[in-house]
């Protein structure tokens, strides 16, 4: 260490390290509020021993519902309304508790848009008429269990149905959120800790002072690139730690493989963040520019859901995305046990963006 | 021997003609003042002799020397405090001039401590830059001009803003440097009192021309008796209004 203490790269790289670490909001943003995300998503989506349903009932006449409920429901409360609720038991699809809550039309139309419940029940001449988006998701499984559950009250999957549980690794929602997280924490991490840097920099005429040197300007970037790859590096290791011991998620795949693939991502949005901020000195441009890059890849990457969600024809262009390319390679080490060879074209894909953008950066770079 | 040499240099910037085919040369060791109004074209001058802005046409040679062919040379041997510096706020006195210190491979922590005390730095060593005062920002900034012993210093307006008291301090650095006779210095303000004070010769300069240059004795006469007075004879305006400037006068 000693052999590299004065020299320009060592220095630079050193008092870019002290002002990060200076700096608490950095350490928020990039350490705690990553680990807030997984804990609160993985909490979320992965611990639910049972789901809870609202259902709206609207019909004002008793109805084969009320039936059904006077057998297998009890009298309850549901976020404060008084409440039918039927607990059906399931040791294989998991627990259910409905809710049904009965409630005046225009007050469960209120209720479904503000997300409150998923599906209204009303009835026409006594039979029962389901009312609920038919696009979502949530909607339609209510409705499914609900509807089949009236036909045959005491039926359940354990005693007929042929399902047979995955309990693989990998399959879980934390599974496919965790390795989104890191992919995406680098991404903002190198844009607003390389991009807005160099911009807030280049505004206060800090970039010029340093160019009246004889600093070697490869140098400076080089240097702030190493010192958030290494920022970069931290953050992932404690959330992939805090993952492996809170929600037991493993690395399936090649360990080299997956920092391989990790370091080609820091390279390439290293490159991206140099390219976006070469040349303006106006830091409202600048934090536009950046959510121009990020804000499209943070919906479209399959970050926090599927992007096999979006329509066919986009799939093609979405895989094209950096961020996909990087949280694809990512989840296949993680959760399919991938290797070398499944990394090699996004690794080398990234690698060449990287570089490509670094060139072309530093030859539009502005310094003042 | 001519320490820079500047001849019929003319920059523009869009339709405004900044600098308009100025020459002016400055020998080794000389303290020299270019003083004008804000908009005189002073920085932009300075700035092309500094190598940071290329002139549209006309030549300027430091030590007999190109920017072009020798700019890596050339940043070795000068020292410079732009106007309005910052620098990282959250780095100390002396982890900056290491830093700064490291660009010209000065790996000596006795010229560090050197710059500090010869601007009164001492104390504030340790202090973070965004805790220190105006003044203490300028003295830090020319601390970092000195580092490596300049051959050439450049100043630009480097006591605009600060109080009367902060101002002294630094010419007073800025006489010990003169004494030493080992660098030449180009001061460019908008201070006449600063000019007289601290400079051989003085450059008048407005709207991106030489008005007129000399020793502040051979500039004076019986209708200008200051260099206010010369300036509204010149140009039939003040030079500055600046109350803190009049509270000295």
């Amino acid at each position: 260490m000693k052999r590299f203490r004065g020299q320009q790269l060592f220095e630079l790289i050193r008092t870019f390290w002290l002002e990060t670490i200076r700096e608490p909001e950095t350490l928020f943003w990039g350490i705690v509020f990553p680990v807030l995300i997984s804990i609160g998503l993985g909490l979320a989506f992965t611990q639910k021993s049972e789901e809870k349903f609202q259902v709206l009932v609207i019909s004002e006449r008793p109805t084969e519902l009320d039936s059904v409920l006077a057998i297998y429901g009890r009298a309850g409360e549901y976020k404060g309304r008084p409440a039918q609720v039927w607990r059906v038991t399931d040791k294989v699809l998991g627990n259910a508790e409905f809710n049904f809550v009965r409630s005046d039309l225009r007050s469960a139309i209120v209720s479904l848009k503000r997300g409150e419940a998923d599906v209204m029940i009303g009835d026409t001449l006594g039979a029962l008429r389901y009312h609920f988006d038919p696009h979502n998701s949530q909607a339609q499984l209510v409705y499914m269990k609900l509807s089949a559950m009236l036909k045959s009250p005491s039926v359940r999957t354990e005693d007929s149905s042929p399902v047979e549980p995955i309990t693989l690794k990998g399959v879980r929602y934390i599974d496919f959120l965790i390795p989104g997280l890191i992919a995406f924490g680098l991404m903002g991490s190198m844009m607003w800790g390389v991009s807005y840097t160099i911009i807030e920099r280049r505004s206060q005429k800090l970039l010029r002072r340093m160019v009246a040197t004889p600093m070697r300007k490869s140098n400076y970037l080089i240097s702030l690139m190493a010192v958030r790859t290494f920022m970069n590096i931290i953050e992932a290791l404690i959330l992939i730690a805090f993952a492996a011991l809170i929600f037991g998620i493993t690395v399936q795949g090649n360990i080299a493989a997956l920092i391989t693939l990790y370091m080609a991502g820091n390279l390439a949005f290293a490159g991206i963040a140099i390219l976006i901020s070469s040349r303006t000195h106006k830091t409202e441009v600048g934090t536009g520019l950046i959510n121009l890059v990020q804000m499209p890849m943070m919906i479209l990457s399959g970050i926090f859901f599927s992007y096999h969600n979006f329509p066919d024809w986009s799939i093609g262009f979405i895989r094209l995305l950096p961020l996909t390319a990087m949280a694809d390679g990512i989840r296949s080490i993680f959760n399919e046990g991938a290797g070398w060879m499944e990394i090699l074209s996004p690794t080398l894909a990234l690698s060449v963006l990287g570089v490509s953008c670094f060139i072309i950066g530093m030859k539009r770079f502005k310094w003042y | 021997m001519l320490q820079i040499e500047v001849s019929k240099v003319v920059k523009s910037f869009k339709d405004v003609q900044a600098v308009k085919g100025i020459s002016l040369a400055i020998a080794r060791g000389e303290f020299v003042a270019l003083l004008g109004p804000n908009g005189a074209g002073k920085t932009t001058l300075v700035e092309m002799m500094e190598g940071l802005q290329k002139p549209d046409s006309g030549e300027i040679l430091i030590e007999g020397k190109r920017w072009k062919q020798h700019e890596r040379e050339l940043r070795r041997s000068i020292g410079i405090s732009l106007q309005e510096t910052r620098f990282a706020e959250k780095l100390t006195v002396h982890e900056t001039l290491k830093l700064f210190a490291s660009f010209f491979a000065i790996d000596d922590e006795e010229r560090i401590g050197e710059v500090i005390a010869l601007t009164g730095l001492e104390a504030k060593s340790k202090s973070r830059v965004g805790t220190l005062s105006g003044g203490q920002k300028q003295r830090l900034a020319l601390a970092v001009a000195l580092l490596n012993r300049p051959r050439t210093l450049f100043l630009d307006e480097p006591t605009t803003g600060l109080d009367p008291h902060s101002r002294l301090d630094l010419w007073n650095i800025l006489h010990e440097l003169k004494t030493k006779g080992e660098t030449t210095l180009i001061l460019t303000t908008h201070y006449m009192e600063e000019a007289e004070t601290l400079c051989d010769r003085i450059i008048i300069i407005d709207e991106g021309q030489i008005l007129k240059e000399g020793r502040l004795a051979d500039l004076l006469d019986e209708r200008s008796r200051n260099l206010d007075e010369l300036f509204i004879n010149l140009t039939g305006k003040k030079l500055s209004d600046d109350p803190s400037l009049i509270s000295q006068q």
